[in-house]
């Protein structure tokens, strides 16, 4: 018989198996050979916070999501099409998001009885019948490899270890990917270990012949490439385009840049980027502790570079105090704060939007900060700059919130030529006639960046309150309120500043969907599948928070039901129903993992089907 | 590209303006406590300025909180009045970020040793070319009297009205376990032995700390009488000189000597004992260094003043620049476009 394609806009795949499996590395294999192929794709790693733990147990499983499409995927997408699942703790935490009649391919030697124990299952998923819904294709793959490597005279642990390569021929095979990319990845891995990469090579190519002649996998799917716009790509995690934005801020603003940080997940590849980025003149220090990580770089800023502090949650909450500090100074700043689900150590490998009002107002005293937020892994790196641009324009500490999800997730970037990005504008004072500290600029009320080295300029500036102008310590009980108020009105300017919020849908209605951050692509996804079955809303996605695009509030008005999906327990909405006394539905959903778009679209059919009653 | 900041940093002087000590005085009244030990400090550091041939614009004091983090508001540099213990990391990312500064710290014993303990030690163990002055007072002076990690067991104070439990850090022996290249011990009450040492951490490449005794005359007063009235001080201190005999006493007659690695008091004009059996001081001995900066808080023997330890290591600035100078060398100058472009991208046509 025929083997049969079926074509498909879109599949999601899940790699699944032990910490110490390669899942990361097939995902990323696959991931990368499907952007190649010009697929739109979204990917999320999902690996325990564990480095190794114990084989086989069901907190030691690790994963990798790929979702690629013809169309535009979003989110590394709801429901499991294909799951690869390495041993019986893999199948058993990955199988409640596999679609029904999904795939799953198992490996059988995952499945003895140590592993099963290990599973906490009584009976073997694989034969008990538990798996009717599905389409199970269950191989050795351990045997498979070992017979194909007899006689490679490697020791049977690496011959083990090729077994994820197996997997990911099996899975090549079904989507109709090629080979090349991954073997020429594996050329440049290996390159120096002929009989490894040999080896890998041959497992690799073995798995994806041994579907194309079984006789269980008779169909496989066809996914065509999407219609990308026309220029070069590569896939980028949110972290990355972090670093990547922050070097290429400091490039436009012609200033060095310099990183304080202190290591802490889901955050610290910020750290390991920029700190291999020496030959691009980069300055990081590692500091001792996350308060030393910001206020380093807050003497970097005061001597003149673009100074960053990159951390997640509790490192936040440690540089509060300093973020005060730079508030009082009007000191450029960007502070990155990948969110991760709290309180305390939370869950460290997981994503949440929770941060949100400690940006706003965990501060002591009127410290008022801009705060950004990124809407999608690429968008990481248009933020930082704007999170730079601002800073450096008006002379203030911003805060750029991400999270997990977005740090670690992939996304195919269309690469950007560093001359086509605007330059940054930076004033610096060097006038001794004019020069007072706290100068102002009357339309930003920004004040003047005298940095060391400038010869008339010697100044001092402090935490201590300032005269307006002069910039002299003062106590004054006048001066003290109308700096706070300058403060605050100068980041409230910020507003004229930003593009305006665009609505995506019709602009007024029923329905408005407000996001911010994260949510935006399943939102996306939601609305194009209400859309697709006729239904009409909208969805306003915010990137700035503080200050808010001048129109939100007019945009609010204009429906009658506002829907705030947000993963906390309703900080945006909050303040949003505070500035502008409307109410808002609130959907909140505080599980270490993003909405699905499925989740989000029941919800606005209930909202429509309530209204309808 | 050559910025504003570029410019600053490479700037090369000619010349550089003659200065007096005048010129470093900021035009501000100095608020600190009539007969504070804070302005004897002031004053050997603004007359050794001067000196140093670096131009004003050039030289910047940070500080944290606390009496002594007034100084940089006295000073007519660049000056930076940071928060509660931090001196250290805002004055090391300054001077990571610009080499081309003299960067100096002015902090206290609660400051530098309590809330910024942390800092300070990992300040000395990366050696950061700077120049750091810990006002010791033994006491919390700003918040009006409260016991410090270098207030002395039994103390009273505020905080601890029935005598002090905890045992004090001993600066010295904290500063060189840590790392510190340059460590000094100077009092407010012998300014030409503080203008020597401020001068000497100056021109030390790398950490330079130096801790002055400091009377604070409202809260713990004559705190350190013992070690700086002329009726005792002679024979409660030695003061160190490199290459020199470790000599003491109002009549100069005491020495110390190296029992193994017990220190001992001879007197060098009586018995079998002469100056030749006396321990010369080593400045770049650090073995020496940490057996002289314990002995300070054993009974019955001097406590040392001056440079403890001056040895030379590459400092944590200098090798960041490095660094950056041989990636450049090894592979060329940069090409941002290279970097985001990284090395597994596809064309779409």
């Amino acid at each position: 018989m025929d083997k049969q394609f079926i074509e498909l806009e879109s599949a999601t795949i899940r790699f699944a198996g032990d910490s110490g499996d390669g899942m990361q590395l097939t995902g990323t294999q696959f991931s990368d050979t499907s952007a190649g192929f010009g697929n739109e794709v979204n990917t999320f790693p999902d690996y325990p916070s564990e480095i190794r733990a114990p084989e086989g147990t069901l907190y030691g499983v690790s994963a990798y999501q790929v979702h690629f499409g013809s169309k535009e995927t979003n989110t590394p997408g709801d429901e499991i099409d294909v799951l690869v699942a390495m041993n019986a703790s893999s199948l058993k935490v990955n199988l409640k998001h596999v679609r029904k009649h999904g795939l799953i391919i198992a490996n059988k030697a995952g499945f003895k009885d140590k592993n099963l124990k290990l599973a906490k299952c009584e009976t073997n998923p694989l034969d008990d019948g538990s798996l009717k819904d599905y389409q199970v294709f269950a191989y050795d793959i351990n045997e498979s490899v070992r017979q194909i490597l007899e006689d490679s005279g490697l020791p049977s642990k690496v011959i083990d270890r090729t077994k994820n390569l197996y997997a990911l021929g099996l899975a090549y095979w079904l989507f109709d990917r090629p080979l090349e990319p991954t073997e020429s990845w594996l050329k440049k891995k290996f390159g120096k270990k002929p009989e490894v990469l040999e080896a890998n090579l041959k497992v690799l190519k073995a798995g994806y012949e041994f579907a194309a002649i079984n006789q269980d996998m008779m169909v496989r799917y066809n996914i065509k490439p999407a219609k990308l716009e026309k220029g070069t790509y590569r896939n980028i995690t949110g972290n990355e385009a972090v670093a990547l934005g922050l070097v290429t801020a400091a490039n436009r603003a012609g200033l060095p840049l310099f990183l304080g940080s202190y290591p802490i997940t889901p955050a610290t590849e910020i750290l390991h980027h920029l700190s291999g980025y020496k030959q691009y003149r980069v300055k990081h220090m590692q500091m001792e502790d996350e308060i030393g990580g910001i206020t380093s770089a807050i003497g970097a800023a005061y001597g003149g570079a673009l100074a960053t502090t990159s951390t997640s949650g509790p490192g936040l909450s440690l540089k509060v105090e300093a973020m005060g500090l730079a508030v009082m100074l009007e000191i450029p700043l960007v502070i990155v704060d990948v969110q991760r689900a709290g309180p305390s150590t939370g869950l460290p490998t997981k994503p949440e939007q929770s941060d949100l009002y400690m940006a706003m107002w965990g501060r002591h005293g009127e410290a008022p900060m801009p705060v950004l937020c990124a809407v999608s892994s690429t968008d990481c790196f248009d933020m930082t700059i704007e999170a730079a641009r601002i800073a450096l324009k008006y002379m203030t500490p911003v805060i750029l919130l991400t999270d997990g999800y977005l740090a670690q997730g992939t996304e195919a970037w269309k690469i950007p030529d560093v001359n086509n990005i605007p330059p940054i504008e930076v004033n610096f004072a060097s006038d001794p006639e004019t020069y007072q500290p706290y100068k102002r600029d009357p339309e930003t009320l920004a004040r003047m960046w005298a940095i060391p080295g400038t010869p008339g300029l010697e100044h001092r500036i402090g935490g201590l309150e300032k005269e307006n102008g002069s910039g002299l310590v003062s106590h004054d009980a006048m001066n003290h309120q109308r700096m706070c108020e300058i403060r605050a009105e100068k980041v409230a300017r910020i507003a004229n500043d930003i593009p305006l919020a665009e609505i995506d849908g019709p602009e007024s209605g029923e329905i408005l969907v407000i996001s911010w951050g994260s949510t935006h692509g399943a939102i996306k996804n939601a609305l194009a599948s209400l859309r697709a079955k006729g239904r009409q809303v909208s969805h306003v996605s915010l990137r700035y928070i503080n200050p808010l695009p001048r129109n939100i509030g007019e945009i609010m008005e204009k429906f009658d039901t506002i829907l705030l999906p947000e993963m906390n327990l309703g900080q945006l909405k909050t303040m949003l129903q505070a500035k502008f006394l409307k109410p808002i539905i609130g959907y909140n959903k505080i599980q270490g993992s993003t909405f699905t778009a499925k989740e989000i679209e029941i919800k606005i059919e209930e909202l429509l089907s309530a209204r309808e009653n | 590209m050559t910025s504003f900041v570029d410019n600053l940093i490479n700037k090369k002087y000619l010349e550089v303006p003659t200065y007096t000590p005048k010129d470093f005085k900021a035009d501000i009244d100095v608020r600190w406590c009539a007969g504070c030990g804070g302005f004897s400090i002031l004053a050997q550091v603004q007359r050794i300025m001067p000196d140093l041939g670096i131009p004003k614009e050039k030289i910047a004091f940070i500080s944290g909180i606390g009496c002594s983090s007034r100084f940089p508001y006295y000073m007519d540099v660049y000056g930076f009045h940071g928060i509660h213990g931090r001196a250290l990391a805002i004055a090391s990312g300054l001077k990571v970020a610009r080499p081309d500064l003299s960067v100096w710290v002015a902090t206290g014993d609660g400051d530098c040793m309590s809330i910024g303990g942390n800092h300070l030690i990992h300040a000395c163990r990366r050696n950061v070319d700077l120049n750091v002055i810990m006002f010791n007072n033994e006491i919390y002076s700003l918040t009006k009297g409260q016991a410090s990690p270098l207030s002395r067991v039994g103390q009273k104070t505020k905080s601890s009205p029935l005598g002090l439990l905890d045992e004090p850090f001993n600066p010295a022996s904290l500063a060189l376990g840590s790392g510190a290249s340059f460590v000094a011990r100077g009092y407010d009450k012998d300014p030409g032995q503080l203008k020597y040492l401020f001068d000497r951490a100056a021109k030390h490449k790398g950490l330079a700390l130096v801790e002055v005794y400091t009377n604070c005359v409202i809260f713990n007063d004559g705190a350190f009488e013992e070690y700086t009235r002329r009726e005792s001080k002679f024979d409660t201190t030695v003061f160190l000189e490199h290459q020199k005999p470790l000599i003491f006493g109002e009549k100069r007659n005491k020495g110390i000597k190296f029992d193994g690695y017990k220190p001992v008091v001879i007197n060098i004009d009586e018995g079998d004992n002469s100056i030749n059996d006396v321990t010369l001081h080593d400045e770049k001995d650090s073995a020496l260094a940490l057996l002289l900066a314990h002995m300070s808080f054993e009974p019955g023997l001097p406590r040392p003043m001056g440079v403890i330890q001056a040895i030379e290591r590459p400092t944590y600035d200098e090798k960041v620049t490095w660094q950056i100078e041989n990636e450049i060398a090894t592979k060329g100058e940069p090409d941002l476009n290279k970097l985001l472009k990284g090395s597994d991208f596809w064309e779409i046509n």
